[in-house]
C-alpha cells in the first residue's frame, strides 16, 4: 500500500480508536473499584451527544474562545497520526520529529490555556495557571527524554528511533530505564491522570485540565474531549513507539505484516490502558504544590538518564 | 551476555540510587522507612546478581543477611519504634525538598568526576557501580545532614552503608571478611540506636533533635 | 599458643565474663586483672614475636603500641577501680548500669589491640568500628540530657568517618587488585607493602583522602573535631582518658599504615602535605579554643585535639629525626594525657563539679591530687624536663631540617605552641593555688596510677634507654 493510504489509514484509525481507549480504561477502573462500570463504547454515545447539543457561548467570549475547540483538535490529531503506531511508511514521516511533536503539543496546551483565560471566570483561571505551572516542568522533563533517546539512536526522527530501537542491540539500559519511567510521569501529567488530577472530579479546586473547559459545552466542547483522547492515544503509543516498538511494519512490507502489526499495536493500546487503570486506583491524587515536587522528579530522572547515558559512553 | 550482565548490575546499581533520591523525596517517616526497605531488597538484589556475576558464593549470604536485616528485621522495628514512642510522623526538612535534590544531583555529577577519571584501568562494570555506590554515600550523607529527625538520621546512616556494600559487591573478589563485618556492624548499630531510642525518649519527649541540640555544650 | 591470641583473647573472654558479674567491686578488681594480665602477656610479644599471619601481624610498628596500649589500659583500670566506687557511693551510678561498663571496658581493649595487631585491611577497620561502637555506650553512661547528646553526636559522627574509611579501603583493594589478583592476598598488609610501587598512583591518591578524613574524624583533626569535646566531658573520666590516651593513637596508627603503603609508591602524591595541613589547623584551632573553656574536661580535651596535630604535622614532616618525634609524643602525650585525666577525675568528685571556676586552691584542700595536676599540666604545656618537651623540640627542629618553606612552618607551629602554653599555665593559676571554696570532700583517690606515668615521662624526658631510642629509629625510618 502506497504511503498516503497508509497514512490516511492510520488517521482514520486513531480518531476511531482514541473513544474505544479512553471507554476501556473507564471501564477497567470501574471494575477494579467493584462497579459495574458504562460500557468501552459510551464515549462514542457521548461525543455524538455533544456534537448534536447547541454551543452555548458566553457573551464576553472573543474570537479566541470559538476558535480555540478546533485548533486544539487538530493539532492533536496531527500529532496522533504522525506516532508510527502500525508502519513506519507513512506519508508524512519526514515531519515526525519528536521536538516537532513537542511543538504541537505545546501550542495546543496553550490555546486551551488562553481559552481558559478568554472569559475570565476564576476557575479558567485557576485550571490555566495550574496547567502552565505542570508544563514549565514537565515539558523540560519531556525534552530531556527525547534528548536521552535521541543521543542513544543517534536521530530525533520518530522512524529512525522506532527502527533503531526494533534492531539494534539495545539491551536493557539504565539510560533508557530512567527515560521511560520520566516519559510515564510527564504523561500522566500532561493527560491529566491521577495522581496529577482527577479527570472524573467534580469539585472546581481539585480540578486543572477541566477547570480550562468548563465553560465550553456542545460541540466545542465535543471537540475538546476527542482531542484529550486522542492525547492519551499519542503519548501511549509514543511510549510503545519508542521502547517496545517491536511488531512495527517497515515501509514496502506486504498486507499480512501490516496486518499483524495492528493486532501488536492494539495489544499495546490495551495493556497501557489496563496499567494506566490499575495505577489510578491504587494510587491517590497529590496536592497540587506537590505536583511540582512530582514533576521535578521526572525532570531529576530525566537528568540523571542523560548523566549516565555519557558515563557509560565516557568508560 | 556479557552485554545483558552488566546492564543488569548496572540497572539494580542504577535503582538504589533512585531509591536513594526517592529518600529525600518522602515527607512521611512511614514513607521514608519503607523507602529504606525497598532499597535494600534492591540492594540484595544487585549483591545475588553480582554472586551469579562473579560466581562467588559468599555474595549470595551477604545478599540474604541485606534481605533479612535491613529489608526486614530493621524496618519492622522501626515502624515498631515509631508506633510506640508516638514520633511526629512528617519529616522536617532543613532544606526544601526542590533544593536538596538539586544538591543531590550535584553531589552524583561530583562521585562520578571522582571516581572515573582515576580508575580507568578497571572493568566498566566495575567503574559504573564504583560512581553510583559513591554516589549512594554521598546521598546518604545528605539524608543525614539535611533531616532533623533522628529515625531519619538513623536511616540516612543506613543508607550511606547500603552504598558501601554495593561498593564492596561490586569490586570482583572482596573477600567475606569485610561483607560479614558490614552486616555484623549495622546489626551492633542497630542495638544500640535502639537503646538510644528509649533513652531519648525517656529524657524527651520526641525523637525532634532540635531539642536535643539545644544543649550548646561549647559554651562551657 | 601463639601469645597474640593471648593478648586478644584475654580481654574478649574478660569482656564476657563481665557481663555476668553483678557485684561492681568484684567487677572492678576483675577488670583490672584481666588488665594486669593483658599487659604482662603483651610484654612477652618482646620476647618472642609470633608469625605474621593473613589476619594478625606483629611488627616493630605495633609492637610498641601494642605494649603502651595494654599498660595505659592497666593503669587506667586501677583508677576505675576507685573512680567507680566513689560515683556508686554519692549515687551517681547504679550497679545495672555498671556491668555494661565493665563488659564494654574489656570488649574496648580487645578490640583496640585487634585494631593495632590487624594484618587484614578489613580487620582493622572491623576492630576500629567495634572500639567507636564501645566507647559510644560507655560514654551514655551516666544517661542524662548531655551524656546522651554527645553519645549520639560521637556515634554520628564517627560512624560516618568510618563509613568513608571503609571506602578508602574498598579503594585500596581495588588498586591493589591487578598485581595481587583476588581474595585474601590484596587485603593483607603485609603482602601489599612490597608491591604497593605498582599500583595506580591516582586510585592510592583518591583512596588515601577518604581514609585521612575517616580515620582522621577519630584522630580528632579540625574540622572533623566536632564529637571530641563532648565525649571526654560527658563520659565518666576513664574514658575520657582511655580516648585522648589510647583511641586516639589507634586511628592515628590506621592512618600510618596506609602513610607507609602510600609512600612506598613513587609517584602518588606526598601525603605529607595534606597530613601538616589538617595537623596545623587543629594545633591552631585547639589552642585557641583553650582560652574560652569553662569545663576543666573539655579543656583537656581540647588539649587532646591540639596534640593529635601535633603528632600529625609531625608524621606529615616525614622524615627520621620528624618520625622519631612523632612517635615519642604518641607515647609521652599518651602517659601524660591518661594522668592529667586521672587527677581530674578526682578532683571533680573531690568538688563535685567540673567547672573551672569553681575548682580552686586545690594544692590547699587536696595537695596529692593538686601537686599531681600541676605536674601533669606543666607536662602537657611542654615544659622541660618532661619528655613532651623534648618531642616538640624535635618536631620544631625537623622543620629546619627541610626546606625552606618546611622552615616557615615552625612558625605557626610555635605559635600553636606557646599559645596553649599560655592558656594551660594561665588556668592551671586558679586551679592549683588561689583561695579554695566550696566543698572538700575526701577523696579514696588512687594516686599510683597518676605518679607512675608522671614518672615515666619525666624519667624519659631526661634520659631514653638506647634500646627505646634505637627501636623508634627504625620505624622512623620505615616511615619514610
Amino acid at each position: 500500500m502506497t504511503a498516503l493510504a497508509l497514512q490516511l489509514l492510520q488517521m482514520v484509525l486513531v480518531l476511531a480508536a482514541a473513544p474505544l481507549l479512553t471507554g476501556v480504561v473507564r471501564k477497567v477502573k470501574a471494575r477494579l473499584v467493584g462497579r459495574r462500570g458504562p460500557s468501552p463504547l459510551q464515549p462514542y454515545r457521548d461525543l455524538l451527544r455533544l456534537l448534536r447539543k447547541e454551543a452555548v457561548v458566553a457573551e464576553n467570549a472573543s474570537w479566541l474562545f470559538r476558535v480555540a475547540p478546533y485548533l486544539v483538535f487538530a493539532a492533536l490529531w496531527l500529532a496522533a497520526s504522525l506516532v508510527p503506531t502500525f508502519t513506519t511508511g507513512l506519508l508524512l514521516q519526514p515531519t515526525a520529529d519528536l521536538i516537532a511533536l513537542v511543538a504541537l503539543l505545546a501550542s495546543a496546551r496553550f490555546m486551551t490555556a488562553l481559552a481558559g483565560l478568554d472569559i475570565g471566570t476564576s476557575f479558567g483561571g485557576i485550571g490555566s495557571s495550574r496547567d502552565m505551572m505542570i508544563a514549565s516542568l514537565a515539558e523540560p522533563a519531556m525534552l530531556l527524554v527525547i534528548f536521552t533517546v535521541s543521543i542513544v539512536a543517534g536521530s530525533t526522527a520518530l522512524a529512525s528511533v522506532a527502527d533503531y530501537m526494533r534492531e539494534a542491540e539495545v539491551g536493557l539500559r539504565v539510560s533508557l530505564a530512567m527515560a521511560l519511567v520520566a516519559l510515564i510521569m510527564v504523561a500522566l501529567a500532561e493527560n491529566a491522570r491521577i495522581p496529577v488530577d482527577n479527570p472524573a472530579t467534580h469539585l472546581e479546586l481539585t480540578m486543572v485540565h477541566e477547570a480550562m473547559v468548563l465553560e465550553y459545552s456542545g460541540r466545542h466542547l465535543a471537540l475538546i474531549e476527542a482531542a484529550a483522547m486522542l492525547k492519551l492515544l499519542f503519548y501511549i503509543s509514543l511510549i510503545a513507539c519508542i521502547f517496545a516498538p517491536w511488531g512495527l511494519a517497515a515501509p514496502g512490507e506486504g498486507a499480512a505484516v501490516a496486518a499483524f502489526a495492528l493486532t501488536a499495536w492494539s495489544a499495546k493500546l490495551l495493556l497501557g490502558a489496563i496499567a494506566l487503570a490499575v495505577l489510578e486506583t491504587s494510587i491517590a491524587k497529590m496536592r497540587v504544590f506537590r505536583v511540582s515536587e512530582f514533576l521535578g522528579g521526572a525532570l531529576l530522572l530525566g537528568l540523571l538518564a542523560v548523566i549516565f547515558l555519557y558515563v557509560s559512553r565516557g568508560i | 551476555m556479557k552485554d545483558l550482565y552488566f546492564d543488569t548490575a548496572h540497572m539494580l546499581g542504577a535503582a538504589v540510587l533512585l531509591l536513594s533520591f526517592a529518600l529525600l523525596f518522602q515527607r512521611r517517616l512511614s514513607g521514608v522507612i519503607n523507602t529504606f526497605a525497598a532499597q535494600a531488597v534492591v540492594l540484595a538484589m544487585a549483591a545475588a546478581w553480582q554472586g551469579f556475576v562473579q560466581g562467588a558464593p559468599h555474595l549470595y549470604i551477604t545478599a540474604l543477611v541485606a534481605l533479612v536485616f535491613k529489608a526486614v528485621a530493621i524496618p519492622v522495628a522501626l515502624h515498631r519504634i515509631v508506633r510506640l514512642l508516638m514520633i511526629h510522623r512528617t519529616v522536617e526538612t532543613a532544606l526544601s525538598i526542590g533544593l536538596t535534590m538539586v544538591v543531590g544531583v550535584a553531589l552524583v555529577t561530583l562521585a562520578i568526576l571522582l571516581v572515573l577519571p582515576v580508575t580507568s584501568d578497571s572493568a566498566a562494570l566495575t567503574r559504573e557501580n564504583l560512581a553510583l555506590a559513591l554516589s549512594v554515600v554521598l546521598l546518604g550523607l545528605l539524608t543525614m545532614i539535611t533531616r532533623r529527625n533522628a529515625v531519619t538520621q538513623v536511616i540516612g546512616f543506613m543508607s550511606l552503608e547500603n552504598g558501601l556494600i554495593l561498593a564492596a559487591v561490586g569490586v570482583s573478589g572482596m573477600p567475606l571478611v569485610v561483607e560479614m563485618s558490614v552486616a555484623f556492624a549495622v546489626m551492633v548499630a542497630f542495638i544500640i540506636f535502639g537503646i538510644f531510642f528509649f533513652q531519648i525518649r525517656e529524657r524527651f519527649d520526641t525523637l525532634d533533635l532540635h531539642y536535643l541540640e539545644s544543649f550548646r555544650g561549647e559554651r562551657s | 599458643m601463639n601469645a597474640v591470641w593471648v593478648v586478644l583473647g584475654i580481654p574478649a573472654a574478660a569482656a564476657a565474663l563481665l557481663a555476668l558479674v553483678p557485684n561492681h567491686a568484684a567487677a572492678g578488681r576483675l577488670n583490672a586483672l584481666a588488665s594486669g594480665l593483658t599487659f604482662a602477656t603483651s610484654l612477652t610479644l618482646f620476647a618472642d614475636r609470633p608469625e605474621t599471619t593473613h589476619l594478625l601481624i606483629i611488627d616493630d610498628f605495633n609492637i610498641y603500641l601494642v605494649a603502651l596500649t595494654a599498660f595505659v589500659s592497666f593503669t587506667t583500670s586501677l583508677f576505675s577501680a576507685s573512680y567507680i566506687h566513689h560515683e556508686v557511693e554519692i549515687g551517681r551510678l547504679k550497679a545495672a548500669n555498671l556491668r555494661l561498663y565493665h563488659s564494654m571496658y574489656q570488649a574496648f581493649s580487645f578490640t583496640m589491640l585487634l585494631a593495632l595487631t590487624a594484618n587484614n585491611l578489613g580487620l582493622m577497620w572491623v576492630a576500629v568500628e567495634g572500639a567507636t561502637l564501645t566507647t559510644v555506650l560507655m560514654v551514655s553512661l551516666y544517661r542524662t540530657h548531655e551524656a546522651i547528646e554527645a553519645a549520639w553526636k560521637y556515634f554520628i559522627l564517627c560512624g560516618v568517618g568510618i563509613a568513608l574509611a571503609l571506602f578508602g579501603t574498598i579503594l585500596v583493594y581495588l588498586t591493589a587488585q591487578p598485581s595481587m589478583g583476588e581474595g585474601m592476598a590484596a587485603m593483607t598488609w603485609s603482602e601489599l607493602l612490597p608491591r604497593a610501587h605498582e599500583f595506580r598512583p591516582q586510585l592510592l591518591n583518591l583512596a588515601f583522602v577518604f581514609l585521612l578524613i575517616g580515620y582522621g574524624t577519630k584522630v580528632g583533626l579540625a574540622p572533623l573535631h566536632a564529637w571530641l569535646p563532648d565525649a571526654h566531658a560527658e563520659g565518666p573520666t576513664p574514658i575520657s582518658a582511655v580516648l585522648s590516651g589510647l583511641l586516639l593513637n589507634v586511628a592515628l596508627y590506621a592512618v600510618l599504615r596506609f602513610k607507609i603503603l602510600m609512600a612506598a609508591n613513587a609517584e602518588a602524591i606526598a601525603p605529607g602535605r595534606l597530613m601538616i595541613a589538617m595537623g596545623l589547623s587543629s594545633l591552631i584551632f585547639a589552642a585557641l579554643m583553650l582560652y574560652r573553656r569553662r569545663d576543666i574536661k573539655r579543656l583537656f580535651a581540647y588539649s587532646s585535639i591540639e596534640h593529635m596535630g601535633i603528632i600529625t604535622f609531625a608524621f606529615g614532616m616525614g622524615g627520621p629525626l620528624a618520625n622519631f618525634a612523632g612517635l615519642l609524643h604518641m607515647t609521652m602525650h599518651s602517659l601524660t594525657k591518661s594522668a592529667i585525666f586521672f587527677a581530674v577525675g578526682h578532683i571533680a568528685q573531690a568538688k563535685g563539679t567540673q567547672k573551672i571556676a569553681d575548682l580552686r586552691g586545690l594544692t590547699a584542700t587536696h595537695p596529692a591530687l593538686g601537686w599531681g595536676l600541676i605536674l601533669g599540666v606543666l607536662a602537657i604545656a611542654g615544659l622541660p624536663p618532661f619528655g613532651i618537651f623534648m618531642s616538640e623540640f624535635l618536631v620544631v627542629t625537623s622543620t629546619f631540617a627541610r626546606t625552606s618553606f618546611y622552615s616557615l612552618l615552625a612558625i605557626p607551629l610555635a605559635i600553636g605552641l606557646l599559645l596553649a602554653f599560655g592558656a594551660l599555665i594561665l588556668r592551671l593559676q586558679g586551679i592549683a593555688f588561689g583561695e579554695p571554696d566550696g566543698p572538700g570532700k575526701p577523696v579514696s583517690a588512687s594516686l599510683l596510677p597518676m605518679y607512675l606515668h608522671l614518672a615515666l615521662v619525666l624519667a624519659a624526658g631526661l634520659y631514653l634507654p638506647a634500646p627505646l631510642v634505637e627501636w623508634f629509629q627504625t620505624v622512623a625510618r620505615q616511615l619514610g
